[in-house]
């Protein structure tokens, strides 16, 4: 517990959870798609389906996808921006079963035909937690910078992303391992201390078996 | 690294560092961190908080409800001509309070202290002693690190979540800090301060959460009023010299209970409470 989490955090209100926590799930997700959003399928569920025009929820979670961060100003206009940006966006209003009580679900499609699917609970102060990834189950936060590599599950595709990363000499403070099954779908998450530049995501993305690499900016 | 996680364990490193702000300072982050970054961005949050109140007291200003807003305006022009009971400093701190309440209504730009909710509390607290006792920006900037210290000694050992404890961890965690931070800036030893943290937790204990319709509006911005009145009467109280009969460790875990012990319904659900009040007709959706 920061004292910047007492004091803090500067945001646009009027609700931590449902506000500024809703512009972080908005920008995990465009950060997890990268490439700059065009269709969004938002379904709101729980409280955030109850209050979320009166929080302005949807405002801060397009804000997100137009990668805003939560004290940004332009977050009550996100709805006419993103319009002027040529972002589609539907919002869906619809309790998700056994969902954390503030959870969104995004379907986001880029310009360059890559595609999303992100389910993440606004757990207060303005956290979040990602909870779903493209159908599987994960769990991580973007509280740090944040390597998302989606892969398939094979011997040593762990071995050589971690020692591509010890050769960038980034410091890994924390990593996981979702999989659907054996030698299925798996996503990496991997938590470091600073953020690697682009150049070196691009090259992670490239290696044997790998899908998807990408960079989730500390929130 | 020592590190506090109760008020006598802070009163102890206050006495190391020499003052509460610096222990609070000294005590911030992880081995290493900057300490100057760390006085930067409490400026910038003061300066945040400023702007917030400004933004507050904009007359036109409307919620999405379209419930509250542009009320600190006649709450300010009412002070002006002389019709408010209690004085122009608590005239001002009211008007203040509510106006930043109403900027975070309205999606202004505020700094969550310790919740979006509650963020009015501790910003009025400051502004109006600076304009009653002329206080330096530089001063407010220290007895924020005050307020800070004492907002995570709660957020540790209770909660600063409405939905977890009701409106006494917000509204009344926010007025805690304004006490200690108010003794502060009068210059009260660091156990005076603490002392008036404790009285602000007394009077709020037991607040409900209850917004109307589970919006941050009603009653959330005038509860940002009486925050910062008791803040202010918490921090009288304390710097005269009168005695608290409990730790302030206790009234803290005394608050947790009481937290644990409300119903769901007065925990931020938007069911009981106020928010089980039948509405005016014009105020009906």
């Amino acid at each position: 517990m920061d004292i910047f989490d007492i004091i803090g955090p500067v945001m646009i209100g009027p609700s931590s959870s449902h506000t500024a926590g809703a512009a972080r799930i908005g920008r995990a997700a465009a950060n997890l798609l990268g490439d700059e959003p065009k269709e969004a399928k938002i379904t709101l569920s729980g409280s955030f389906l109850r209050t979320h025009k009166g929080h302005g929820t949807d405002r801060a979670i397009i804000a997100g996808l137009l990668d805003m961060p939560v004290d940004d100003l332009r977050i009550r206009d996100s709805l006419e921006i993103a319009e002027r940006c040529g972002l589609k966006y539907e919002f869906i209003l619809e309790d998700i079963p056994d969902a954390h009580p503030n959870t969104a679900l995004i379907e986001l499609t880029g310009k360059s035909g890559s595609h999303v699917s992100m389910r993440a609970a606004s757990v207060g102060g303005g956290n979040i937690r990602v909870e779903m990834l493209n159908g599987l189950t994960v769990s991580f936060t973007g509280a740090m910078d944040t390597l998302v590599i989606s892969h398939t599950d094979a011997p040593g595709v762990i071995a050589n992303v971690s020692s591509l990363i010890a050769a960038l000499s980034v410091n890994i403070a924390t990593m996981q391992v979702f999989r659907r099954n054996a030698g299925g779908d798996a996503v990496m998450v991997i938590e470091t201390d600073h953020a690697p530049d682009m150049e070196s995501v691009k090259m992670i993305g490239r290696l044997r078996g790998i899908k998807t690499c990408n960079l989730l900016n500390k929130l | 690294m020592q590190d506090y996680t109760t008020i006598s364990e802070l009163l102890i490193l206050a006495k190391q560092a020499g003052s509460l702000p610096q222990a609070v300072l000294e005590h911030y982050g992880r081995e290493g961190a900057d300490k100057k970054e760390a006085v930067e961005q409490m400026r910038r949050s003061l300066a945040v908080m400023r702007a917030s109140i400004q933004e507050g007291l904009n007359p036109d200003a409307r919620s999405m409800s379209g419930r509250v807003g542009g009320q600190s305006a006649k709450l300010m022009k009412s002070l002006l001509n002389g019709e408010s009971f209690g004085g122009k400093p608590i005239g001002l701190a009211s008007a203040y309070a509510l106006a930043a309440a109403e900027c975070n209504a309205c999606m202004g730009r505020i700094v969550a202290a310790p919740t979006a909710g509650a963020c009015g509390v501790l910003p009025a607290a400051l502004f109006s002693a600076q304009d009653e006792k002329g206080y330096s920006d530089e001063d407010l900037v220290k007895a924020l690190f005050v307020a800070a210290g004492v907002g995570r000694v709660i957020a540790l050992r209770a909660s600063i979540s409405g939905a977890e404890g009701g409106c006494q961890a917000e509204v009344g965690s926010a007025s805690a800090m304004a006490a200690a931070a108010l003794s502060h800036l009068a210059g009260a030893d660091p156990e005076t301060c603490m002392r008036a943290a404790g009285f602000a937790l007394m009077n709020l204990m037991g607040l409900v959460c209850d917004p109307v319709e589970g919006l941050v509006e009603v009653p959330c911005v005038y509860r940002n009023v009486v925050g910062v009145s008791c803040a202010i009467t918490a921090a009288n109280l304390a710097v005269s010299g009168i005695p608290l009969i409990m730790p302030v460790d206790e009234i803290i875990e005394a608050m947790r209970r009481v937290g644990r012990s409300l119903p769901a319904s007065l925990r931020e659900t938007g069911e009981g409470g106020c928010a089980a009040c039948r509405l005016c007709s014009e105020d009906a959706k």
